[in-house]
């Protein structure tokens, strides 16, 4: 095990793994979407046609990119500014913004998905006090919406976009924002000129973190977003467990995957031109 | 930190209030979930109009709730498995990587990481097809296989984290006082990268116990898994039991990230 002998070697039983487990399974995943069945006992283009032929199937794309789009706009919002209090948090605050934002990612997402059930409901935590302040008179539908959905989805992805932002933040020297603001930069020019070029890389990880698991979270899609609302994740689960088409099912999981990884290219492109600006 | 100009402040009263907001929104659902579970109510009232156990009591039921103590069971078991089979197998990478300062090992890390941001449906159908095709029945055993790749970026970071920083001198010197290099891992590198180690462990136990994706698809009628089982009880007539796992569930988060924090700095590996 010394350094010299081979440390490649250490990283073969992880990558057989992935190999087998995880690459091999994918390009099944793509030779069914191109079969006629699931037994690939024949080839086609049916699976493809079905899911891109549809303009439901399109409208489920289109939502469902829209959603991870709006999600990720949602918890930027919140966890930029949470990120620069915590940067200029003492020691105890900054403990617990930390833990804030770490508790959530280890309940359940099922839990999570629940209490927004409990939060947006018709006797919920939200109609209760807009009835209670007196500025409705009936209660609101917030269940089975879309903007009921993205604020449930912005809580249960938000630590997905704050932990790489505190990274990121907490490598920024404080000498360097009290040099801007010595120089007469104004706080807003020093967030701008300073802090956003070196959030950056924690604003890009995030962004594609929340985006690839809000377009995928299945359940909270389901229970909060309800049947009017389509998207992929949903789709591909009826036509694999439900309908038992299994290319179609291919083709639209592959979709699904296409889309993700679009978007966190262009994410990574565009963080990396915001750099070098 | 400085003294703030008229304009200024309007701005950081905006950035004060904005993480207020998010900071309601991070914490609120917690403390609503664990304030429902002692509800009287049958209905999802909030506040609940009176307090009970009785949904605890009805939760730790043996008999009716049978078949949610079956699904816990093979979800902590699957998690420990998980746990187990993905930190082993990343703790190896993680050496092999922080060793070698060749280009493929970038390469590898970053084909290691892929699965975080694949989406699980795809990878959770591509697992059934993959394992209905080699005509393997739904199994426990599968399903670690399944939540093992997910979870082995988790303990592949964190344990990553801890071997950069291994000072290479320290296993060169053991090497060179004559021990083997099994003895080597065992007495120096692995205590020097516990905490990441130990961190990776419990990220990648709380990935499959919390896993949906992956046992959407591959789990079956035998092999129940706790997520599952309280998505079918959310989805159909609403369960308040639902309520009492869940408060559990972020019981045991809560107390699992004190015990994690104070051992190994969890909070901290995970913002790094």
């Amino acid at each position: 095990m010394a350094t010299g002998n081979g440390p490649w070697k250490l990283a073969l039983p992880l990558a057989l793994a992935q190999v087998l487990f995880f690459v091999a399974p994918l390009l099944l995943l793509v030779a069914t979407s191109f079969a006629t069945d699931e037994n690939l006992r024949d080839w086609g283009m049916r699976g493809w046609r079905d899911a891109l032929a549809d303009s439901f199937h399109l409208q489920s794309v289109l939502n469902t990119m829209r959603l991870g789009a709006l999600t990720v706009l949602a918890t930027a919002l919140l966890a930029v500014p949470l990120a620069l209090v915590h940067m200029a948090a003492g020691p105890t605050l900054r403990r617990i913004i930390l833990m804030a934002a770490v508790l959530p990612l280890l309940t359940s997402v099922v839990v999570r998905t629940f209490a927004w059930i409990v939060i947006l409901g018709r006797e919920g935590v939200i109609n209760a006090t807009l009835l209670g302040a007196g500025i409705i008179t009936a209660p609101v539908a917030l269940l089975q919406t879309e903007h009921g959905l993205i604020l449930a989805l912005t809580q249960i992805e938000m630590p997905l976009m704050l932990l790489p932002l505190l990274a990121a933040l907490a490598r920024i020297d404080p000498a360097l924002l009290d040099a801007s603001a010595s120089l007469g930069g104004s706080l807003a020019r020093t967030l701008w000129k300073v802090v956003l070029p070196m959030a950056m890389p924690g604003l890009v990880a995030g962004a594609t973190l929340v985006f690839a698991s809000a377009s995928t979270a299945f359940i909270s899609q389901g229970v909060i977003g309800g049947g009017r609302l389509n998207y992929l994740p949903a789709l591909v689960w009826q036509q694999a467990m439900v309908v038992f088409d299994w290319p179609l099912a291919a083709a639209l999981a592959i979709t699904l995957m296409a889309s993700v990884l679009m978007v966190a290219g262009a994410l990574s492109l565009l963080g990396s031109r915001v750099r070098h600006a | 930190m400085h003294r703030y100009s008229g304009g200024d402040r309007l701005l950081v009263l905006l950035i004060v209030a904005l993480a207020g907001i998010g900071f309601l929104i991070l914490v609120g659902p917690v403390l609503v979930v664990l304030v429902t579970s002692f509800t009287s109510s049958r209905a999802l009232r909030f506040p609940p109009p009176g307090l009970t156990l009785q949904w605890y009591r009805d939760l730790f039921d043996p008999v009716r709730s049978a078949q949610i103590h079956v699904a816990a069971g093979n979800s902590l078991l699957v998690a420990a498995l998980t746990a187990i089979v993905s930190t082993a197998l990343a703790t190896a990478a993680a050496l092999a990587i922080a060793r070698s300062r060749a280009g493929w090992a970038r390469l590898a890390e970053g084909g290691f990481m892929a699965p975080l941001v694949l989406p699980g449906i795809a990878f959770g159908l591509a697992a059934l097809m993959f394992f209905s095709w080699l005509r393997l029945p739904p199994s426990l055993a599968l399903l670690v296989a399944g939540h093992a790749m997910i979870a082995a970026p988790f303990a592949l970071r964190t344990v990553g984290a801890a071997a950069a920083g291994l000072d290479p001198a320290l296993e060169e010197s053991s090497a060179a006082l004559g021990a083997g290099p099994w003895r080597t891992f065992r007495r120096v590198t692995l205590p020097l990268i516990m905490p990441g180690v130990a961190a990776g462990a419990f990220l990648a136990f709380v990935s499959s116990l919390d896993n949906v994706p992956v046992s959407l698809f591959l789990a079956s009628a035998q092999t129940d898994m706790l997520p599952i089982r309280l998505w079918g009880m959310m989805e159909t007539a609403l369960d308040v039991r639902v309520a009492a796992a869940s408060g559990v569930l972020v019981a045991v988060a809560f107390i699992l990230l004190l015990v994690m924090d104070r051992a190994v700095g969890l909070a901290r590996r995970m913002s790094g």
